[in-house]
């Protein structure tokens, strides 16, 4: 990619540990001196083994986690917000607007329809109701989530089948960064493959991707560059 | 930046000695749910009954953004014009609906209130804007002219819902609006109140000890402790990655949120 | 105790004047000057315990006791009879106590104390009208609390008084609430008129007559000023509405008033009759007369 663009995405020195006060205070870091950066048009997989702080990262990108010390940018489209400082309503303006977000597993809202919780996803990003509709009945179609199932609610359904309900809510709607915690994991290999394909379109549309995937192959058909985060630990922010 | 709806300042009550809530501020911004969680006797419901004005503060002040744009700290108002707020463009869903609700009145008279205390004087008018807020939180038409004594605990909470919906306020407080409910019981109304909370751009504080509400309805989290504000934030962020030693404790006693 | 005030023993009985003693007058009167000046709000006063039970009129005969003077002739009706036990001992117990002349006629009358009903005849200027009540307070059966409905009285929230109403349509298909019916008194507060018949919430609206409310054991005083407008409440879709009658009196062949129901034997045998016994027996002094007659 073009490295003199401006980032979507930039962590800064990044430290991170977690004091562990029912345990006498312990303190458990998870990373320090985190640099990367996310281009539009790129996907960048965190690498490393596991309990490097891989997914620490990711929901420190999207504010799910305090960024301790340094600073992670986003560009929103017209500013940078700094997400180690913003306020919540910007880190929640941001989601609505900038940041996407795949995580492991479905958070289930009890009683609402698979088709209606990623509709009402990219209403929230911005879609018209009927344009989410269409879009949403697209993606569910392409993950191979059976008709019969868009009506009820994820809460009954298999690993599986709710992990491309969570897929298809976090891409329904065009926001320029996608972060994905092992949205693979649990999907077979034709499913595998309509979310490799559907990771190259959301690149092609110039989306910057930063995400965690497991499966090698999947790795390889998917990343523009890995970054080992085992780098990161114990090393001083520079 | 647009001013905030609600400006919470430096709230403090004590009884005898005991602190209920201290020093406690927050804004909140139209649309934006804010929850606020602890133990009981963490001074939470007192704070909400300091923030309706139900309860004197011994400081601090409450300030509004009126319908007409100008804020106005609500202990500077009338009464008239306090009661008027609280009845128009204020909600107030109570954990007892016997507390929230008319019990000797029906469903229909119950949610009809409102509209007759704003001067609404047509029957047939009130009777079918009853019937929508009714069918709105899912209570079967026929139900209308039973009274709320007929009704099981979650249809009561969702009387209660349309009562106070029904003149569109702007800014609608929640105590405990689900406890005491059993669970299915508690998902159906959760359901209901976020679909209404997200079709309606409604401000609510919500008062719970249940973090996994909370975390459903909320978009920022006040824990509270000893009528202290202990931690504060984004709900998923206060929610997974705790700072506080007792927000650790609060987020580590419950089955996973 | 004032000094300028004096007991009038009246010859001989051991009571003052109209039993009560010119002090608790005097207070009386100074709440009914306040209920004058403020139509139709409830006025505390200190009632005093009567020899005879609360639910007999107590509020009604202090009224009454605190305004009679040596001159005024007074009548007592219960539902339209100068002829009931309740009306009766009231009206020997001001003849007793204040030896003042009693008339069953209405126009003959400078105060009427009533309990149920508004006389048939038309009241004039200078008579007073005293009523019985039992329960001042309209917003009571909905609102228990005493502080709040105080507070809706002052700020004018009468929602409530119409979800009354509201309940009425809702449960009857009409408004079925016949007696006691909430009416607004000079555009401002809303008022119980005591037990009596709808029928009778026009007659209060413009009467020439002063309209004087006691309730004893509740302690309250009210009144309607002649002349003042008394709207009875309503929805725009159902509009108040009087009782009609299907039939005439049976005795005098009245229309347009009050009747009751009278049995006249175990067969189901019945007949309508004027509730107000002096505007019948006056109509038929005049020779009109009803099919039983």
């Amino acid at each position: 990619m073009t490295p003199r663009m401006t980032p979507l995405l930039a962590f800064d020195a990044v430290g991170k540990s977690f004091t562990l006060h029912l345990r006498g205070g312990t303190v458990l870091p998870v990373v320090s001196g985190a640099t990367l950066a996310v281009h539009p048009g790129e996907c960048v997989v965190l690498g490393g083994a596991s309990g490097a702080g891989k997914s620490s990262l990711l929901k420190m990108a999207y504010g799910n986690y305090r960024c301790a010390t340094g600073a992670i940018r986003v560009h929103d489209g017209t500013r940078v917000v700094d997400l180690a400082t913003a306020a919540p309503r910007e880190i929640l303006g941001l989601r609505r607007t900038t940041l996407a977000y795949v995580s492991q597993f479905l958070r289930v809202i009890p009683r609402v329809g698979a088709r209606a919780v990623v509709e009402a996803a990219g209403i929230e990003g911005g879609l018209t109701p009927e344009a989410a509709r269409t879009r949403a009945g697209d993606l569910l179609a392409r993950l191979d989530l059976p008709e019969r199932l868009w009506a009820l609610p994820p809460a009954t359904f298999s690993g599986g089948e709710q992990q491309r309900v969570n897929i298809a809510r976090g891409l329904i709607a065009a926001r320029p960064i996608l972060l994905m915690d092992e949205p693979t994991a649990s999907l077979d290999a034709r499913n595998r493959a309509v979310v490799v394909d559907l990771i190259a379109e959301k690149r092609a549309a110039g989306v910057g991707i930063l995400g965690i995937f497991h499966d090698a192959d999947i790795r390889a058909a998917v990343a523009t560059r890995i970054v080992d985060v085992s780098t990161f630990r114990g090393a001083r922010a520079a | 930046m647009t001013e905030p709806l609600l400006t919470v300042d430096g709230l403090t009550k004590s009884y005898g000695r005991r602190r209920a809530c201290d020093r406690i501020g927050f804004t909140l911004d139209p649309g934006e749910v804010l929850a606020v969680v602890g133990e009981s006797g963490s001074g939470k419901s007192t704070l909400l009954s300091l923030v309706a004005g139900e309860v004197a503060a011994d400081a601090g002040s409450v300030a509004y953004r009126m319908r007409d744009g100008a804020t106005r700290d609500l202990a500077a108002l009338s009464a008239a014009e306090r009661r008027a707020l609280m009845r128009t463009d204020w909600g107030f869903v109570r954990q007892d609906s016997t507390q929230g609700l008319r019990m000797a009145v029906s469903a229909g008279g119950n949610v009809g209130e409102r509209l007759m205390g704003i001067g609404e004087r047509h029957y047939g008018r009130i009777r079918a804007t009853a019937l929508d807020w009714l069918a709105r939180v899912e209570i079967a038409p026929d139900r209308i002219d039973d009274p709320p004594t007929r009704f099981s605990g979650g249809m009561r909470q969702r009387l209660q819902i349309a009562r106070n919906l029904v003149t569109a306020p702007r800014l609608v407080l929640m105590d405990e609006p689900t406890s005491g409910l059993d669970v299915s019981v508690q998902a159906r109304l959760l359901d209901t109140i976020r679909g209404l909370v997200a079709e309606l751009g409604l401000a609510v504080i919500i008062v719970t000890h249940d973090l996994a509400v909370a975390r459903l309805l909320s978009h920022r989290v006040l824990v509270m402790r000893g009528g202290r504000v202990i931690e504060t934030g984004l709900t998923d962020q206060v929610l997974d990655d705790p700072q506080a030693a007792y927000t650790q404790l609060l987020v580590s006693s419950v089955l996973a949120a | 105790m004032n000094p300028q005030v004096t007991d009038t023993d009246t010859g001989g009985t051991g009571y003052n004047f109209a039993y009560l003693d010119e002090g608790t007058k005097r207070m009386i009167r100074r709440a009914i000057l306040k209920a004058i000046a403020i139509p139709g709000y409830q006025v505390p006063f200190a009632a005093r315990e009567m020899p005879m039970p609360y639910g007999w009129g107590t509020g009604g005969v202090q009224l009454t006791a605190a305004i009679l003077g040596a001159s005024d002739v007074l009548k007592v009706i219960d539902q339209g009879a100068d002829d009931t036990t309740n009306a009766v001992s009231i009206r020997r117990f001001f003849t007793a106590t204040a030896g003042v002349a009693t008339t069953t006629r209405t126009a003959r009358a400078t105060v009427i104390q009533t309990r149920h009903r508004i006389p048939e005849a038309p009241l004039a200027e200078g008579q007073v009208l005293v009523y019985q009540v039992p329960i001042p307070e309209p917003l009571r059966f909905l609102e228990p609390r005493e502080t709040e409905t105080r507070e809706l009285h002052a700020l004018g929230e009468y929602g409530l008084m119409h979800v009354k109403l509201y309940e009425d349509i809702a449960r009857h298909g009409h408004i079925a609430t016949t007696y006691a019916y909430p009416v607004e008194v000079a555009g401002r507060y809303v008022m119980d008129p005591s037990p009596t018949p709808k029928f009778d919430n026009p007659k209060m609206d413009d009467c020439p007559a002063l309209q004087l409310f006691g309730a004893g054991r509740e302690k309250r005083i009210y009144a309607i000023p002649p002349y003042t407008r008394v709207r009875s409440l309503d929805f725009e879709d159902h509009p108040f509405r009087v009782q009609s009658f299907a039939h005439p009196c049976a005795l005098c062949g009245a229309q347009g008033v009050y009747l009751d129901e009278v049995v006249l034997d175990d067969a189901g045998g019945r007949m309508f009759v004027c509730s107000d016994t002096d505007h019948c027996e006056t109509r038929r002094a005049d020779g009109h007369t009803g099919e039983a007659a």
